[in-house]
C-alpha cells in the first residue's frame, strides 16, 4: 500500500457516510453537540451554506446566518464529531462556489433564488426541463 | 523498555469524541528483529541490536546478510543498537512489534531533520535581520555585528567558537520528547502520535517510551499502566 493510500485509509474511518446531499447556497440546519460539564446537548445552527472547501477529512463548511441584524458565520470541519446531523431546509440557486458576496448584501437582496436547475438527482424536488 | 525503528509515513488529523481535532503523524513502526544481544560478560555492556525494513539481498553485503542470517532473519535495511538494563530478556531472532507499546502513553521519537543547506542567520537562529527601510541597503537579512575583537565575544583577537552565524542547517538528529500516543494499530504496525516529527515522509525514525514527562503527563501514564 502506498503512503498516500495508507493515510487515506486512516482518514476514511473518520469520514461521515450519512450526510445528505447539499450544495452551496442551501439553507441547512447543523445539529451541534455542545458539552456543558458532564452533560451533552444539541444546539441547532441554521443558515446559508456559503463555503465548502478542502477534501476528505480536511473538508470545512461555513454557514452564515443573520440574527438581529448581526451576521454570524460559523465554520466546522465537516467530519467533526461535534456535528451530529445536517438537515437541508431549502435549496437555492447559487452561481458561485463561494457566496462571500452575501456579507455585503442588505435586506431583500440577501435572499437567494430557489433552486430549479439540476435537481433531477434529488427525489421529490421540482426541476425545469430544457 | 524496547526501542523500535520505523518510518514516518506522513501527517493527517484525528478527531476526538469531544470533537477536538488533533494533528497526528503516522508512523509505521516495526516489526523489528533482534539481530544481536550484547551482554555484560561478552561486550562489557548490555544492549540489543535490532534490524528493520526489507532490502534485496543483492543490495546488501555478504557481511550484513550473514549477520542477519545468524538471527534467522532475511536481510534487513536498517540496524540500530540501544542500551537496556537487562539484555537477558531478549534473544536472537526475537520479533519486536508496536504491540509492545500497548500500555505506553507517551513516546520519544528521534529522526534526521530535512536538510536546509547553507542558511543565513535569520532562518538558522531566528535573528531579526535589519530594517526594511530607513536607509538600509542590501543588508536586510544580515546578522549585524558579531562583536568587537577585543571584548568578550572576541578576546585574543578572534571570534569565539560557537558564535551564531550562517552555516549548514538541518540534516541533524532531532528528538521530540513526550509525544502523546493517539492510536496503535498492531495489525498494520501503525503508531499515531500527536504533533509533527522532524524529517521527510519515509524517513527512518527511532521510537522509544518517554524517559521524562511533564507532571500531568506522568500522572496519566501511571493510570494507563495501572
Amino acid at each position: 500500500m502506498g503512503t498516500q493510500q495508507l493515510i487515506e485509509s486512516i482518514n476514511t474511518e473518520a469520514l461521515k457516510t450519512d450526510l445528505p446531499r447539499f450544495d452551496i447556497g442551501d439553507t441547512i440546519n447543523i445539529h451541534v453537540r455542545i458539552r456543558e460539564g458532564e452533560k451533552e446537548r444539541i444546539q441547532i445552527f441554521s443558515g446559508v451554506l456559503i463555503s465548502r472547501k478542502g477534501r476528505g477529512i480536511n473538508e470545512m463548511i461555513t454557514v452564515r446566518r443573520v440574527s438581529d441584524d448581526i451576521g454570524i458565520e460559523r465554520t466546522w470541519p465537516l467530519n467533526s464529531p461535534s456535528i451530529s446531523t445536517i438537515e437541508v431546509v431549502r435549496r437555492a440557486d447559487a452561481r458561485r462556489a463561494k457566496l462571500y458576496f452575501l456579507r455585503d448584501r442588505v435586506g431583500k437582496s440577501r435572499r437567494l433564488r430557489d433552486r430549479r436547475r439540476g435537481m433531477k438527482h434529488v427525489e421529490g424536488q421540482k426541476t425545469i426541463q430544457r | 523498555m524496547t526501542q523500535l525503528l520505523g518510518i514516518k509515513k506522513g501527517m493527517t488529523r484525528v478527531f476526538t469524541d469531544e470533537g477536538r481535532s488533533l494533528p497526528v503523524t503516522v508512523l509505521e513502526v516495526g516489526p523489528c528483529v533482534v539481530t544481536q544481544v550484547r551482554t555484560e560478560e561478552t561486550d562489557g555492556y548490555n544492549a540489543v541490536q535490532v534490524g528493520f525494513g526489507d532490502i534485496k539481498a543483492r543490495n546488501s553485503t555478504m557481511a550484513q546478510i550473514a549477520h542477519d542470517a545468524k538471527a534467522g532473519a532475511a536481510p534487513r535495511r536498517h540496524h540500530r543498537e540501544f542500551l537496556v538494563e537487562d539484555s537477558s530478556r531478549y534473544e536472537l531472532g526475537q520479533t519486536l512489534t508496536v504491540a509492545d507499546f500497548e500500555k505506553i502513553g507517551y513516546v520519544d521519537v528521534s529522526s534526521t531533520s530535512k536538510g536546509k543547506g547553507f542558511a543565513g542567520g535569520m532562518k538558522r537562529h531566528g535573528f531579526k535581520g535589519q530594517l526594511a527601510t530607513h536607509g538600509v541597503e542590501r543588508k536586510h537579512r544580515s546578522p549585524g555585528s558579531i562583536g568587537g575583537h577585543a571584548n568578550n565575544a572576541g578576546k585574543a583577537g578572534r571570534i569565539k567558537k560557537g558564535k551564531k552565524m550562517s552555516g549548514h542547517m538541518g540534516s541533524e538528529r532531532i528528538t521530540v520528547r513526550s509525544l502523546d500516543v493517539i492510536r496503535i494499530d498492531a495489525e498494520r504496525n501503525l503508531l499515531l502520535v500527536k504533533g509533527p516529527i522532524a524529517g521527510h515522509n519515509g524517513a527512518l525514525v527511532e521510537v522509544r517510551p518517554s524517559v521524562r514527562l511533564y507532571k500531568t503527563k506522568g500522572v496519566k501514564q501511571k493510570e494507563l499502566s495501572a
